[in-house]
């Protein structure tokens, strides 16, 4: 049984079924690739993880609870943490504060109305939002304004942002997309290095072969809204069906 | 020095509007009666008055606007609730304002419970247009179903027949606070310098200081760092497990109860409630005043509401007469030409004045007079300022207002 249990998901948007019975399971502390080429349905699939979408059959079931019906901010709170194509960080807040917000929702939950509490006087979160930028070697450009950095450090802000949840499930969505070889390789190994120091499942959704054969230990490969095939890097790379489906892309 | 739970930092910039605020009647007298620039002093009861209300009013609309980022156009509806709710308590209890003031604070924030409810179910321009439906449904009930409550196009007054079961024999016959007669000043004359210490303002202004206080707290709270990544940033801050509804609803209701509070002060400051305060011009001036001075910083608000009032009043009352005598000096064509191109910009066309100076802001100083002030600082300081951008409040980005 694994953290995430996928089963007979199917979406349609008007004419088109973007998913058809999608079965998938995400064991505990792995990280699992799904890959495909555009328009297989992977970031419906995923969109259908998080709460903005709401697949029309089958269910979806994150350590034994169903995810259907809930809203974003009730499945970010039972511990499935989101990364985005293009970094989604509040640009108009120092880094340091982007941090700090993330480890409020941990600590007071989706709402709590606090305002003669002052935020300067909370140094618990002020020290942990401090280690998570040092765990993401950001700690010198705490106090920059981030709409200011680089997109390389927005991409590890929104990774800090969203370790200081401690989540339990990480869903990353392309997060190499429209990157240099060399901030790919950063964020690969980035991505490893979180892996090694927390107990942590990842799913990440990736177009690059070469991120996903250096990071996954599962891949499902998903062709026209349903799995084509689901199994190690080794057994995918040689398999006839995922040579078709990426019709001579680089396997 | 730390007062109150503020920092260093906070603690004098607080002291210093403290002092400013308890000087107006001094400074915004700079002027000796008689000469001719005595009518730009502003330091007449009216006008101090209308600065501080307006000054709480624009307090309480930045925490939505300029924190939160959702413009609304409907906040005169609460201003109205305000003022029909003490002038009630004046006519079924007496004229002390104690037991009217709290009671709009509460009447309004339902009213913004209930609209921002609905209202928030929208963000950007369709929640603005919201608000107005809401603000605009208000006035026009006032002036027609609401009769019986609002007393119509003439405005809820007080008269002999009404209840007043609290009036003492000895009680005054206008609004007071204890005993403290709103409309009562003390003349202060040095040499040809008249100074006046009204009552009413320093009422209102003791309350524009604690909630300016609130205001500063909100700002400095993790509420307030919630409200700021609502205006940054929905999308991220609902996939960080926040649920954005009850905080926007919060600052709703929030910025509710302080345009209540503007709404009763003003009937305590003239025991009078109409219509004509919900319009959606007055809902369209507090969002002008708050530009002006510039969204989502401490000071813009109340700078702002200063600045749109002293126009008002100060300009609006310059007439051909008062020009011809600045000009006299001038041979007779150049000050008739003077005049003529004064005439467009002063007395009854003081709103071209003001929406010229508006359009100059917003295009040359998006941060509003705030941005001009810290301008001018940097002006005069040597080096550039090492904590550029540390501050978001007090440096406010040219970013769009309102939230996406």
């Amino acid at each position: 049984m694994g953290i995430l249990e996928v089963k007979g998901v199917g979406k349609r948007f008007g004419g088109l079924q973007a998913l058809s019975d999608v079965n998938l399971s995400v064991a505990e502390n792995s990280v699992h690739a799904i890959i495909g080429p555009n328009g297989a349905g992977k970031s419906t699939l995923l969109n259908c993880f998080v709460g903005k979408l709401i697949p029309d059959t089958g269910s979806v079931m994150f350590n034994g609870e169903s995810l259907l019906g809930r809203k974003p901010h009730e499945i970010n709170q039972m511990g499935v943490s989101r990364v985005f194509q293009t970094p989604e960080i509040f640009t108009d807040l120092t880094v340091l504060d982007n941090v700090m917000i993330s480890c409020f929702a941990h600590r007071d939950g989706a709402f709590r109305l606090h305002p003669f509490e002052t935020v300067s006087h909370e140094t618990d979160i002020i020290e942990q939002a401090e280690k998570m930028l040092l765990d993401v070697n950001m700690a010198d450009k705490r106090n920059m304004h981030a709409a200011s950095l680089s997109r390389g450090d927005k991409r590890r802000l929104e990774m800090a942002m969203c370790l200081a949840q401690e989540p339990r499930l990480l869903l990353l969505d392309e997060p190499t997309a429209g990157m240099a070889r060399a901030d790919t390789n950063n964020t690969i190994d980035l991505l490893k290095e979180i892996k090694e120091k927390r107990d942590i499942t990842m799913a990440i959704i990736e177009h690059d072969m070469h991120v996903v054969f250096s990071l996954a230990e599962r891949i499902t490969v998903l062709a026209q809204g349903t799995p084509l095939v689901e199994d190690t890097p080794e057994n995918i790379k040689g398999h006839p069906k995922v040579k078709e489906a990426y019709l001579g892309e680089s396997v | 020095m730390k007062l109150l739970g503020l920092s260093a930092k906070d603690t004098r910039f607080l002291l210093i509007v403290i002092f400013l605020t308890l000087a107006t009647p001094i400074l915004l007298q700079p002027f000796p009666e008689g000469s001719g620039l005595a009518t730009f002093n502003a330091g007449y009861p009216d006008l101090m008055q209308r600065f501080a209300i307006f000054g709480i009013f624009a307090i309480g609309f930045n925490i939505l606007f300029g924190l939160t980022g959702y413009l609304s156009f409907g906040h005169a509806a609460f201003l109205g609730v305000g003022s029909y709710t003490v002038v009630w308590m004046y006519k079924l209890l007496d004229y002390n304002v104690i037991w009217g003031l709290p009671l709009a604070v509460i009447t309004s924030g339902i009213f913004a419970l209930f609209i921002g409810f609905i209202s928030l179910r929208r963000s950007g321009i369709y929640f603005s247009i919201l608000t107005l439906a809401f603000a605009q449904m208000s006035y026009n009930l006032a002036y027609s179903v609401l009769t019986p409550i609002t007393n119509g196009e003439t405005g809820l007054q007080v008269y002999t027949s009404d209840a007043q079961v609290l009036l003492g024999p000895n009680e005054p016959n206008t609004p007071h606070f204890f005993g403290l007669v709103m409309n009562q000043s003390t003349k202060l004359n040095l040499g040809d310098w008249q100074f006046t210490f009204n009552n009413g303002y320093y009422f209102t202004a003791v309350i524009a200081i604690i909630v300016f206080y609130i205001s500063l707290r909100i700002f400095r709270s993790p509420f307030g760092l919630m409200l700021r990544a609502i205006k940054t940033n929905q999308t991220r801050l609902n996939y960080t497990g926040i649920n954005t509804r009850p905080y926007t609803l919060a600052a709703f209701v929030i910025s509710g109860m302080y345009a209540g509070l503007a709404g009763g002060l003003m009937a305590a400051m003239d025991p009078l409630a109409g219509a004509e305060r919900m319009q959606w011009t007055a809902s369209g001036e507090v969002v002008l005043m708050v530009i002006l001075g510039g969204a989502g910083t401490l000071m813009g608000p109340v700078l702002g509401a200063g600045f749109i009032k002293y126009f008002e009043n100060i300009f609006s009352k310059i007439n051909d007469q008062i020009l011809q005598g600045w000009f006299a000096w001038m041979p007779d064509w150049l000050s008739g030409l003077l005049i003529e191109i004064s005439h467009f910009f002063v007395g009854k066309s003081w709103h071209l004045t003001l929406g010229l100076l508006f359009m100059l802001v917003v295009i040359f100083l998006p941060g509003g007079l705030v941005e001009a002030g810290q301008r001018i600082a940097r002006l005069f300081k040597k080096k550039p300022p090492q904590d550029g951008g540390k501050d978001p409040e007090h440096h406010p980005q040219p970013a769009p207002h309102v939230a996406e």
